[in-house]
């Protein structure tokens, strides 16, 4: 593949992972804070933000781990011991970064990042990337659109939770109960968007 | 074999290369170099950054009352900052009322300090010191309280106010890998400046009340620091209803005290209420402050006296005594010290009695 080519996949596979592929919605992947974070809009862009930081940066740390040293090894199947640390030592090195130069953004970034460590949907975005043979360029396209997908799910969330905040739901629906039937409904409409690609 | 040499070697020099890196980042992103604390516009303080405020300022020795130890749940690290303090963290707001939040008042436990700070604090807590004692008595007062003496070493004398409390600190131990600090009411005479006394009940699993019972030997030194609180005696005549249960006993002794030196003869009906008879204590010496003080009058109360327990005194709930007792309290003033489910019950007998609840003073125990 040329190097324009590559870059028209990336944009393909970053447009399909915000759509058609949602990592929250098709695979159910980073359910934990998507239920409980998503009350307000803020405070669910914030960590969405986070996460497309995060899922950005650490599956192109990983698709260079996996490549450069785990392939040449023969040690792949290390690959889900050896992300889990890159991840957590990426995020703990973003969090002492943004908490010494920008306490404004360590306000409304920071405070998410340790909880987005053990997000799976980031280390399932490290491991789909493996699986599907992505390359480097592609992988960063990969990155950042599951991460935006994932930002765009929440958000949605949360602007509909906030509308619910209204609405009269039965007792035994309330909070993770009603998320979670509104995550399957969100579900079916992402559905939608499979033909789009074709 | 030498596949699985390999792969641990691999995986273990992965892993520490990026605790190298953290190390490193730790050592240099993380460092905030020393930073200068103004307290109360004239004190100045050079510390190190990075650290917690109620950290740092314990570290100068200013004590700032904390009973969870610096974990953002009592709420009671207080500090009004005034320049240098950034946005408040959503960890505090829940303690902070609006008025609070406007006026820059910080929990200083959850409040990092990156650059130089200007705080506020109040001058009675700039009096607050560390005091060096050494525990000379433990004495039984009933089957789960005791009551410990320290004498102070240094400095050799403290100032309090009948009514407030110190702080114990309770050093590790087995089982507390932490050093906790918890706050107890003095119980001993004002008037025996090298002396504090504290009446502890045995807390199930209580790390502080745990080490006390069982680690804490007469010899042993301990370190307290306070004096904190503002409850205590107000300079008015009125009669007064004091209500305590278990070790509630601790402030009103000192309190006793105080009162028989400066020859003190308000009126006052002091309700003592236990479960059963085992669990009051002091009545001894409540029988000498009553024939020592010309208003004073011990109503010690049990709720469900054990059978075969001697008892002739009050059998039901403190409260229902002191709807016994009184008809009307207007213009009395209500004095309580207990648990906060005690205080809360006393509190709606005494103002359905017609007391004024601005003339009700208590002390919850957290």
């Amino acid at each position: 593949m040329s190097l324009n080519q590559e870059m028209w996949a990336a944009l393909v596979v970053c447009f399909s992972a915000v759509f058609t592929q949602n990592i929250l919605l098709t695979t159910f992947l980073g359910m934990c804070p998507f239920t409980s974070v998503s009350r307000e809009v803020k405070t669910s862009m914030g960590l969405g933000a986070a996460v497309v930081f995060v899922m950005t940066c650490t599956t192109i740390l990983n698709w260079m781990a996996y490549h450069w040293i785990l392939v040449p090894l023969g040690l792949e199947f290390y690959r889900f011991i050896l992300f889990i640390i890159i991840i957590a030592a990426f995020v703990q090195f973003v969090e002492m970064l943004i908490d010494r130069y920008s306490p404004k953004l360590y306000q409304n970034l920071g405070i998410f990042l340790p909880l987005i460590t053990v997000n799976c949907a980031i280390l399932g975005a490290s491991l789909f990337m493996v699986i599907r043979d992505y390359t480097l360029i592609v992988t960063v396209g990969w990155g950042f659109g599951a991460g935006l997908g994932w930002f765009l799910a929440i958000l949605a969330m949360a602007g509909i939770r906030q509308k619910l905040n209204a609405a009269r739901i039965p007792a035994g629906l309330q909070g993770p109960g009603i998320t979670l039937i509104i995550a399957g409904l969100m579900a079916l409409a992402f559905i939608g968007f499979t033909g789009v690609l074709g | 074999m030498g596949l699985v040499f390999l792969s641990i070697f691999i995986v273990s020099l992965l892993a520490a290369g990026l605790a190298l890196l953290l190390v490193i980042a730790e050592r240099f992103i993380a460092n905030y170099g020393s930073c200068e604390i103004e307290i109360n516009k004239d004190k100045k303080v050079t510390v190190q950054g990075g650290q917690p405020l109620l950290g740092a300022l314990v570290n100068e020795k200013i004590f700032i009352p904390s009973a969870c130890g610096g974990r953002g749940t009592c709420g009671y690290c207080k500090v009004k900052v005034t320049e240098g303090g950034g946005v408040i963290l959503p960890t505090e707001t829940p303690f902070l009322t609006k008025q609070e939040q406007d006026a820059g008042v910080r929990l200083s436990c959850q409040l990092k300090i990156r650059n130089d700070l200007k705080i506020e604090i109040p001058e009675e807590l700039l009096s607050v010191k560390e005091y060096q004692c050494v525990c000379t008595k433990i004495e039984d007062l009933t089957h789960d309280m005791k009551r410990f003496r320290f004498e102070l070493q240094d400095p050799p004398q403290i100032e309090y106010v009948p009514g407030q409390y110190v702080q114990l600190l309770c050093p590790p131990y087995k089982g507390s890998p932490e050093e906790v600090y918890r706050a107890y009411s003095i119980a001993s005479d004002p008037a025996q400046k090298n002396i504090i006394d504290l009446i502890i009940r045995l807390v199930p699993n209580g790390i502080c009340t745990t080490w006390c019972f069982e680690h804490l030997k007469e010899g042993d030194p301990v370190k307290i620091n306070g004096p904190y609180g503002d409850f205590g005696l107000t300079d008015s005549q009125a009669p007064m209803v004091f209500i305590a249960g278990g070790s509630g006993m601790a402030p009103f002794v000192s309190i006793l005290h105080y009162m028989e030196h400066t020859g003190n003869s308000r009126q006052v009906k002091y309700f003592y209420g236990g479960n059963q008879v085992r669990d009051l204590c002091l009545d001894e010496e409540m029988k000498r402050f009553e024939k020592a003080l010309t208003g004073f009058e011990y109503v010690p109360v049990a709720a469900d006296p054990a059978e075969g327990e001697q008892w002739d005194g009050q059998r039901g709930l403190v409260t229902e005594a002191v709807q016994k007792a009184y008809s009307d309290l207007s213009g009395h003033e209500g004095y309580l010290c207990g648990s906060p489910g005690m205080i809360d019950a006393a509190i709606k007998v005494l103002t359905s009695m017609g007391m004024n609840e601005g003339q009700i003073y208590y002390d919850k125990f957290a």
